[in-house]
């Protein structure tokens, strides 16, 4: 069995690939042949497993701590198609093994989304985890977030060397008193920043009230203590340093200190010291996963691509992406990936687009953002929930602004295969 | 593009359905019930949907908040309250119980009310886990709620003879059963509603309604939210004399809401 499940699987992937078909079928294929692929290929990395999980912003994060550790000169491997579930891991460990089943890499870092990931760590159980947030997202697919935070605990507790914590997030922090085995390490925000992240819990007190910090803060291995324009400081190591950043916006920069702390954390852990200055440089590099806050050109002018996922995604896009200038576009798909359920959108305040407006509505459920940026003062250009005609109509009335689009996942993916007719857009594969 | 208001006093996307200048027809209280633990669901959305159909009708909205140790506000007209985790239900609990007698008294009394989903369940007569154990509702409404492994999620569409359809999404393990006192709000043509068995939704008793649906419930179903602040003016000013609120994108999102799969 095991001697030819690998070429199998392998060419079950060339067959779905040219017929351009789904990319976790291969998976599915060499799972249902051989059960312990994928268990048996991680087994043989010499630094094991790191597995990223979280609400927000874990695809992104995957990205900066794979370029990070490639800086360390490490070879890594990673799922990056975000088909983040064990599945998608098989399918994407087939790709990269050769024919006979050897996976040339020092680590693998995945991306797991936090239901999938029990699965994964009760089988592979990893040695670094870094969880990052534990927000409000698609309840009618994780249920109560009190129960996600029971998912990352035991994620938490299935590491066996260094657990990465979001200090800032109270959900997380506390994982750490649950813990006995692995090593914890946080990364953190300075105190004037929390209030750029609201968490659910101050959903609906005051504006500008503060997060509600844990009793005493632990120490934090990095500290981000400043965003600016094109720059950032991080704290670590008892100094400040200040780096150029492509990435934007303040969460994503939140978790490029956590991508340091995980990246350090490993690469501290071999034979030859860290390369702070590589890391650095690499951190300065890393740009934004696909959809994530994507800058893309369109008549000369960027059209900035901001996926929204859930309320905390929205009010911090909202927040870090100012309105000023813009055109704007909303589009909000209700697909499986998507969330059924569009009680989210009232749980996001949209206040900052009344000054401008929003040019145009589009996707499956237009008519429920139309309505809920009614009731919130908010004028409308047009709505069509057919998502081709919408973005020609968008980008047509809108020649000579900067364009930004907030989008649902499958909304998103409509909006990349309508763009790349028109303009360059990265290829995933 | 229309010039919308900056204070948020006024509707956009529409034409302006009150002017600033006229004077309000009368002020009403709504009181959202425990809002710090009980928002699971978009809630938010249900009390923000009186608060401006309030304006739009005329009136003046005053929003209170009711939360775990407050002291309860006096002249209120309107209570609104959510569905929350079940780490938010324990945290109301006892609290809840110490105010059963000034909600029946608002019930009895006729005050409109709108209970979503964990609300519904606690203004119940009981609450029986899976394990068990009785958590003690409030009695105000004759239900009682046991909870199951299976949980009912999904898009909703409840036929109401009163507010024609409802539409909604449920997320619920916990399933009720309606008693003789209080009356189904309406059958479920589309979604389960209460429980997997006798395909009804939600509960009507004296002014309150009483669903398991969010999405949020209101700004879908207008009628319902009209429903109540008819009721709260009536009770409270002797007559309602409506406004005309632009309810286009509202009749809009109903039909496109209607044809999504469960």
């Amino acid at each position: 069995m095991l001697y030819f499940s690998v070429p199998l699987g392998k060419l079950v992937r060339r067959v779905s690939r040219l017929r351009g078909g789904g990319s976790a079928f291969p998976g599915l294929v060499v799972e249902k042949i051989d059960p312990e692929f994928m268990q048996r290929t991680l087994s043989t990395l010499p630094l094991g497993v790191a597995v990223v999980s979280g609400t927000n912003g874990k695809t992104t994060t995957t990205k900066m701590v794979v370029e990070l550790l490639e800086s360390q000169g490490l070879k890594v491997f990673t799922n990056r198609t975000g088909s983040n579930f064990t599945r998608g891991v098989a399918a994407a460990l087939l790709g990269d093994v050769d024919w006979r089943g050897r996976l040339d890499a020092d680590i693998a870092v995945l991306e797991l989304d936090e239901a999938h990931a029990v699965h994964f760590v009760n089988r592979v159980p990893p040695r670094y985890s870094l969880l990052l947030n534990v927000l409000r997202d698609q309840l009618d697919r994780f249920g109560e977030i009190d129960k996600t935070a029971q998912l990352l605990q035991h994620i938490a507790s299935k590491t066996t060397g260094t657990v990465v914590l979001n200090r800032e997030d109270p959900r997380v922090a506390r994982i750490a008193d649950t813990l006995d085995g692995p090593q914890v390490r946080y990364f953190g925000l300075d105190d004037s920043l929390l209030s750029t992240f609201p968490n659910d819990d101050d959903l609906r007190s005051g504006p500008g009230s503060p997060v509600p910090a844990l009793p005493e803060k632990p120490h934090a291995d990095v500290v981000l203590r400043r965003v600016g324009t094109a720059d950032a400081d991080f704290e670590y190591d008892g100094a400040t340093v200040t780096t150029g950043m492509k990435l934007r916006g303040v969460y994503n920069i939140f978790n490029a200190a956590a991508a340091l702390v995980l990246a350090r954390s490993i690469a501290g852990n071999g034979t030859t010291p860290t390369d702070h200055d590589g890391l650095l440089k690499a951190l300065s590099e890393v740009a934004p996963a696909f959809g994530r806050g994507e800058s893309l050109v369109v008549d000369g002018l960027p059209l900035d691509l901001v996926l929204v996922k859930n309320p905390s995604g929205f009010r911090l896009g909202l927040k870090s992406f100012s309105a000023g200038g813009y055109a704007t576009m909303v589009a909000i798909n209700d697909n499986y990936a998507d969330g059924r359920d569009m009680s989210w959108l009232w749980d996001v305040e949209f206040d900052s687009l009344r000054e401008g407006g929003v040019d145009q509505l589009t996707g499956s459920r237009a008519y429920d953002m139309a309505l809920r940026l009614q009731y919130d003062g908010v004028a409308i250009g047009a709505v069509d929930p057919d998502i081709t005609p919408a973005l020609a109509a968008f980008i047509q009335g809108a020649k000579d602004k900067p364009k930004r689009v907030f989008c649902t996942y499958t909304a998103m993916l409509a909006i990349r295969r309508e763009l790349s007719k028109i303009t360059t857009v990265e290829v995933v594969s | 593009m229309t010039p919308v208001s900056q204070d948020g006093e006024s509707a956009a996307g529409g034409p302006e359905t009150v002017s600033p200048d006229t004077a309000s027809k009368g002020t009403i209280r709504v009181l959202q019930l425990y809002p710090r633990d009980m928002n699971i669901y978009g809630d938010w959305g249900n009390a923000l949907v009186l608060q401006q159909r309030l304006r739009w009708h005329g009136y003046t909205p005053e929003l209170l908040e009711y939360n775990v140790g407050d002291a309860f506000p006096a002249d209120v007209d309107l209570i609104v309250g959510g569905g929350g985790q079940d780490s938010g239900q324990l945290v109301i609990q006892d609290d809840l119980l110490s105010r059963e007698s000034t909600l029946k008294e608002l019930a009895e009394d006729g005050t409109p009310m709108l209970l979503i989903c964990g609300m519904y369940q606690l203004f119940g007569r009981f609450f029986k886990t899976r394990t068990g154990s009785v958590i003690p509702g409030i009695g105000v409404l004759d239900v009682e709620t046991h909870g199951t492994d299976e949980r009912l999620i999904g898009n909703v569409t409840v036929s109401s003879t009163e507010f024609g359809d409802v539409l909604g999404y449920e997320n619920h393990s916990g399933q009720t059963t309606l008693g003789p006192g209080v009356k189904p709000l309406g059958t479920t043509p589309k979604g389960t509603g209460n429980n997997s068995s006798d395909g009804k939704e939600g509960a009507r008793y004296r002014n309150i309604v009483a669903s398991y649906l969010h999405g949020s419930l209101l700004p879908k179903n207008p009628a319902i939210a009209d429903f109540l602040i008819r009721t709260a003016v009536e009770r409270k000013y002797g007559s309602f004399s409506p406004g005309a609120p632009d309810d286009r994108y509202s009749v809009l999102a109903r039909e496109h809401a209607a044809r999504r799969p469960r």
